[in-house]
């Protein structure tokens, strides 16, 4: 691969007593778009919040632009620049719309500004004055990824953006990540929807029992049909 | 005359700025718990001590330094703040992950310690503070003391602008998003350990100013703080843990309630607070102005 951006190896996590993640290896380069696909509790989610460093414990090897990030705290990352929207969206209800796009400090110069940010969602600009949790699913679901895109992150760690979003609204996430990835910017997506996944990503890593057991390019996505439906069990 | 229920009018006037002036310190103080309730999920039961810490600071600033009152009202907060810090650090950051309990046991431990030195030290008959404002004015219903109009005045704009700072500002943002996710906000790279300890600091030194205001109105004692925490806690119950508005306004209406039954009933006057504090755990469990987790 010709630029390096992140490169985990032989990752192992943690939580409590319980060991999640055993040896995860994987690498992205700078500008890709790369998915990690399997079924519910194969150590997707696990993963992103190791490269994130909110896991109890975790062991191995996450290089981020040559830089060991393992033995680090999460503030330490993220002002490394890489960007966390998580599962459940973490909107704020005690802020409103706009301090909620305004939290993440910028941590390096190249974010987006945020009228940039408005233009690619106008209904968080309409809303900017209500409560974080009074918007609907969809909304806050732009809200989690907008306030991550103004920090000047360049590596966005997406977790199931699309889950339990209507279709309509699912079209305009995959969207708006593939601007992002013509913006620069490189993209980890975990998803459960490989429809969605298999539309916008470069690569998909696929995991199992917390360990990557096999990769697949866009390009072979056609004839590695069967085997990923093996995988995923759909 | 003036007098309504049989009450002279002076009387009750005067009874109810009595009210309003132990209410400006409760919502001082109860804000101060808020805050740092809110954030550390601690409560704080040293708050009593680090109030008579600011008294204390000013007395001994002004006897031994001859520093003056207003210098103190500057200076004692941000000694006995820091003194905060160094307790947050040393010790609260052990106990984040344990039951509130411990932190129950650990802060109360650390009030009875300080007021036992300093009535080892000073003794608990207290020592007189003079009044940097003397005189006062007679509002022709009733004669205002210069300085307690004074105290009425400074702890609101202290209450407000603590409002102010963790509702409309970016570290209040800060603050506030903490208070719900902390491992999301360092996730987007706050320091947030950081930010808790300033908490603490900003809390006691909360609690500091209020007892540099109380100095020339009450004696300065080791167990000044003591005797005022425990309404100051009941205040905390009625409001609603964690709501700042919640605390100011709770503060200032219980005072105001507990003026006006020493007028119309003195015998009451001294429970009132735990009747009301009764009555509204009742009806609302998580307070006036709390929220339900």
């Amino acid at each position: 691969m010709h630029d390096l951006l992140l490169k985990v190896e032989n990752l192992e996590a943690w939580y409590g007593e319980s060991h999640v993640l055993h040896g995860v290896g994987f690498e992205i380069g700078r500008g890709e778009l790369v998915t990690l696909l399997g079924r519910n509790g194969a150590g997707k989610t696990t993963t992103l919040r190791s490269i994130m460093g909110i896991v109890g414990r975790r062991k191995g090897s996450i290089r981020f632009d040559n830089q060991e990030t393992v033995g680090r705290t999460s503030d330490f990352i993220a002002r490394l620049g890489i960007a966390y929207c998580p599962e459940e969206r973490g909107i704020f209800s005690s802020l409103n719309v706009e301090e909620n796009l305004l939290l993440p400090p910028v941590v390096k110069p190249g974010g987006m500004g945020i009228k940039e940010i408005y233009g690619l969602f106008p209904n968080l600009e309409e809303r900017r004055r209500s409560q974080g949790t009074k918007l609907s699913g969809g909304e806050q679901q732009m809200l989690a990824i907008g306030r991550i895109l103004r920090t000047g992150a360049n590596l966005l760690l997406l977790d199931e953006p699309t889950e339990g979003l209507a279709p309509v609204i699912v079209q305009r996430i995959g969207d708006i990540v593939r601007q992002l990835k013509q913006r620069g910017f490189t993209i980890l997506l975990v998803e459960q929807n490989f429809h969605f996944a298999a539309t916008i990503a470069d690569r998909h890593y696929v995991m199992e029992d917390g360990r990557v057991v096999d990769m697949i390019a866009a390009a072979d996505v056609a004839q590695s049909i069967d085997k990923l439906q093996t995988y995923l069990g759909v | 005359m003036l007098d309504i229920f049989s009450i002279p009018l002076p009387a009750l006037f005067g009874q109810l700025l009595l009210g309003l002036i132990n209410g400006a310190f409760y919502a001082m103080l109860s804000l101060g718990l808020a805050v740092i309730f809110g954030m550390l999920n601690v409560i704080n039961f040293t708050h009593g001590a680090q109030y008579m810490l600011g008294a204390f600071a000013a007395w001994l600033m002004l006897t031994n330094l001859s520093i003056p009152f207003w210098a103190s009202l500057v200076l004692a907060p941000l000694i006995v703040g820091l003194f905060g810090v160094v307790i947050e650090r040393l010790f609260l950051k052990r106990i984040y992950h344990l039951d509130h309990l411990y932190g129950f046991l650990l802060t109360f431990g650390m009030a009875l310690v300080i007021e036992g030195l300093f009535q080892w030290r000073w003794g608990s008959s207290g020592a007189p503070y003079p009044a940097p404002i003397p005189g006062g004015y007679n509002l022709g219903f009733m004669y205002m003391p210069a300085y307690r109009g004074f105290v009425v005045l400074a702890a609101l704009v202290i209450c407000l602008a603590t409002w102010y700072g963790i509702e409309r500002t970016r570290l209040g943002a800060y603050l506030r998003a903490a208070t719900e996710n902390p491992t999301l906000v360092r996730a987007f790279g706050i320091n947030v350990p950081l930010l808790i300890t300033l908490t603490y600091g900003l809390g006691v030194g909360l609690a500091a100013l209020a007892g540099v205001l109380a100095a020339p109105i009450q004696q300065v004692s080791a167990l000044m703080g003591s005797n005022l925490v425990l309404v100051v806690f009941a205040v905390v119950v009625i409001g609603g843990m964690g709501s700042i508005m919640g605390s100011i306004i709770t503060g200032f209406g219980l005072g105001l309630i507990e003026g006006f039954t020493k007028v119309v009933y003195p015998p009451a006057s001294n429970t009132v607070i735990f009747v009301v504090m009764a009555l509204v755990l009742m009806v609302k469990p998580a307070g006036l102005f709390g929220q339900t987790k």
